[in-house]
């Protein structure tokens, strides 16, 4: 970013926490445990059509024969899939902290950093209060804008029925319900999400952000996510919110799918930043989320992630680069901290003529996190004159935590050319001192430093989002260096 | 007295590499201090700044009157140190102006003063950067990265220029200099003379001297400052080499 606009987004920044939230719906509590009766009841308390409930019954089916993998590189307790509510995320009451007093301090602090008014602490760290923040009207507003321009931006439930068609279609065509366990898991009892479809030719002159959908503001533990831009058509989606969300649902398991179709152009942008839990490790959210794109001819697909919060993160925005000339790119910055895990990475798969892919990677270990870059690069034979360019670059902070890389890249064209790059290093006592030398204090330095190794991907973001992810490197990274 | 160090110990790794120090240098002096490599001088001028790699083991350092040695480094710049590295480091995707003003800010507000406003800010780092003849195209650049070392060296002067320290620390500022570049620089360091303000100038060489005028030259040997004088001293040492120190230490350690 330039001068003017680091200036500009800090004044961005410096605005209040603008988003309200929906206030939670009085929802019924679905007894533990998982069988068609459950798939069956979720689709029905949905009012879903018959194909969408027979659609969750064969991926139900096929979960059953599937068994939970273990090659990421993680390590947690086995997940109990019978003891997990399948139901948008009931809380009852006496579950729920009663005030701020109950809720992780450490959690409080950063959202008095991030500067988010207490009403909207007590909704994010989930106490049981009353407040409704209405941002019902901005969204309306909003979404008359978009349907002048033939923009469906609705919740996937609303899709369903409104847009059989399209849903039909599209849903399951680029993560089938086979694809694999979770994503399995969560094509048989998917919760809510997003959909998007955007006309031929209609670039979406704003971004779209969760923020604006209405009554989305617990989708659950098994988000689902389809966005399509048609012919030509351009679209940049933010997921997320940078402040730490708790949740009671430990297991968090969504899929992303995104159709580029000819010509068309969708960038994706997730601030992820789930409760990654206390600083013994407890109480964090894994995340294992499928998310894939599907790009036609001369079509882009772009994701760009900073990933900081869960306890386990277990991602991999891929592109499946079908169409001659289609681009794919993947912008990462994955920040462990504590005890925090990531396993995360892309997949490029090539197989039209001279498609093209860029995979940018960037992780930061610190005190006992652990850092895995795992990524595919494949070279169909049918791909001629395919190009990958890969650097992933890993920066240590203290010497208890790990950062490991494993490319694989496949190569069945001769006419390829790949190229991987990766460094490790350590931040250095010497810049520290550096920055110090020069009146900046250590943590500033050190959020300074990081921020600079990770700018080629924050210059990837909406400036907005850019902020938001540099100051909550800064956050996450503070008392980190010992 | 702006700096009193006094009989001031310090090792790294378990081994002593100051070994009883005194100096005393006041406001508007400039003091030299050379030496054969390995003496010990990039370890006086660090751990004036207060590098935690090194352990002051023994002795003390006041400025102005207050002990400096329970002070972070950070404190330290925000009292009026500053140290022009003798290796300035890079930081890679920050931006030199956006590390200067952070800096300046940083520096500005420990002392209770107003952030500088952008437009001032660029005025300030305009002028300065004139002054040292430092292309403006390095101030969009990432600190220190890819820049040559004359560059790098041009760019410490600048933020000393910038900060307007009272106590300035060169460490060997002048090697690695061509004849112009070097010229700039002691203009630089010139122009900031004065009565308010000291200078310690770390260097090995004389050539720097000719350029900016010492009132005391010290020679340190093996942590030790083992003979002071007027700037005639840098001169003598210019025709005799550091030879004759190595010998005599030599002889009075075994
Ligand atoms: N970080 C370090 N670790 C170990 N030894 C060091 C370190 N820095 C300096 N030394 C040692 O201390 C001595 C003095 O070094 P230095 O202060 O750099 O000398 P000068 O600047 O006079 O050339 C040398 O013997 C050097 O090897
Ligand atoms: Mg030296």
């Amino acid at each position: 970013m330039s001068d003017s606009d680091t200036r500009h987004v800090e004044q961005l920044a410096q605005q209040d926490y603008k988003y309200g939230f929906v206030s939670d719906i009085e929802q019924e509590l679905f007894s533990p445990g998982l069988n068609e009766d459950t798939v069956r009841a979720i689709s029905a308390k949905k009012g879903e059509p018959e194909w969408m409930l027979e659609w969750r019954l064969r991926a139900f089916r096929h979960w059953r024969t599937m068994d939970e993998p273990h090659w990421p590189k993680a390590h947690y307790p086995p997940i109990d899939y019978q003891s997990l509510v399948y139901f948008a995320a009931p809380k009852s009451s006496e579950d729920r902290p009663k005030s701020l007093d109950e809720v992780d301090p450490e959690l409080l602090a950063i959202y008095d950093k991030l500067g988010i008014p207490l009403k909207e602490q007590e909704l994010l760290a989930g106490v049981a209060v009353d407040a409704v923040l209405d941002s019902v009207s901005v969204a309306t507003t909003f979404r008359e804008k978009l349907a002048e321009l033939g923009i469906i931006f609705c919740s996937m439930s609303e899709a369903i029925h409104d847009h059989p068609d399209l849903v039909r279609r599209y849903l399951g065509s680029v993560v089938p319900y086979t694809d694999n366990f979770f994503a399995t898991l969560n094509s048989a009892v998917f919760s809510d999400g997003s959909f998007v479809y955007v006309p031929k030719g209609v670039r979406c002159p704003m971004e779209l952000s969760t923020y604006f959908r209405i009554n989305a503001a617990n989708t659950g533990q098994f988000e689902r996510t389809l966005i399509v831009a048609d012919e030509g058509a351009y679209v940049s989606y933010l997921e997320g919110c940078t402040a730490p969300m708790r949740d009671e649902n430990q297991l968090h398991a969504a899929v992303v799918e995104l159709v580029a179709l000819d010509e068309a152009t969708i960038k994706y942008s997730t601030v992820q930043n789930w409760y990654p839990g206390d600083a013994e490790g407890r109480g964090g959210i894994y995340n294992f989320v499928t998310k894939r794109g599907k790009v036609h001819r001369a079509a882009k697909i772009s994701w760009t992630q900073v990933e900081t919060g869960s306890a386990i993160t277990w991602k991999y925005p891929s592109c499946i680069l079908l169409g001659d000339d289609a681009v794919g790119e993947f912008y990462s910055v994955a920040l462990t901290s504590r005890h925090q895990q990531a396993d995360t990475g892309t997949k490029m798969i090539h197989i039209g003529r001279n498609t093209r892919s860029t995979i940018i990677s960037k992780g930061i270990s610190a005190l006992s996190g652990q850092n895995t870059y795992r990524g595919l690069v494949k070279i169909a034979r049918s791909a001629e004159n395919a190009r990958n360019f890969s650097q992933c670059d890993s920066m240590l902070i203290g010497d208890r935590c790990g950062a490991h890389t494993f490319p694989y890249i496949d190569v069945a064209n001769p006419t390829a050319i790949v190229e991987h790059e990766a460094t490790t290093s350590k931040i250095g006592e010497d810049q520290i001192f550096y920055c110090q030398q020069r009146g900046i204090p250590v943590e500033d330095a050190v959020s300074m430093i990081v921020n600079g190794f990770c700018k080629e991907v924050f210059q990837e973001l909406p400036m907005e989002f850019a902020v938001e992810a540099q100051k909550l490197l800064g956050i996450s990274l503070e008392n980190s260096v010992g | 007295m702006m700096l009193e160090i006094r009989d001031l110990y310090a090792a790294v790794e378990g081994s002593e590499i100051l070994k009883g120090i005194d100096l005393a240098v006041d406001a508007g002096e400039v003091h030299a201090i050379m030496g054969p490599n390995g003496s010990g001088k990039s370890t006086l001028a660090q751990v004036l700044a207060g590098r935690e790699l090194f352990e002051v083991t023994r002795g003390e350092v006041l400025f102005e009157g207050e002990s400096l040695l329970d002070k972070s480094p950070e404190e330290r710049a925000q009292l009026g140190i500053f140290l022009a590295f003798q290796y300035p480091v890079e930081i890679p995707g920050v931006q030199n102006l956006y590390f200067l003003r952070t800096a300046v800010n940083a520096q500005r507000r420990a002392r209770g003063e107003d952030e500088l406003d952008p437009a001032s800010f660029m005025r300030l780092v305009r002028e300065k950067a004139r002054l040292v003849e430092l292309d403006e195209k390095l101030l969009k650049r990432a600190v220190n990265d890819g820049f040559s070392g004359g560059e790098k060296k041009r760019n410490e002067i600048l933020q000393m220029a910038v900060f307007e320290p009272k106590l300035c620390i060169l460490d060997e500022t002048d090697s690695g200099l061509d004849i112009d570049a070097l010229r700039t620089v002691a203009d630089g360091v010139n122009a900031l003379r004065s009565p308010e303000r000291a200078m310690i100038v770390v260097t090995h060489y004389q050539r720097l001297l000719d350029y900016i005028e010492p009132d005391r030259v010290h020679v340190l040997s093996g942590g030790r400052i083992v003979r002071s004088g007027g700037k005639e001293l840098a001169r003598e040492l210019e025709k005799t080499g550091y030879g004759w120190i190595e010998n005599r230490t030599a002889g009075a350690g075994s």
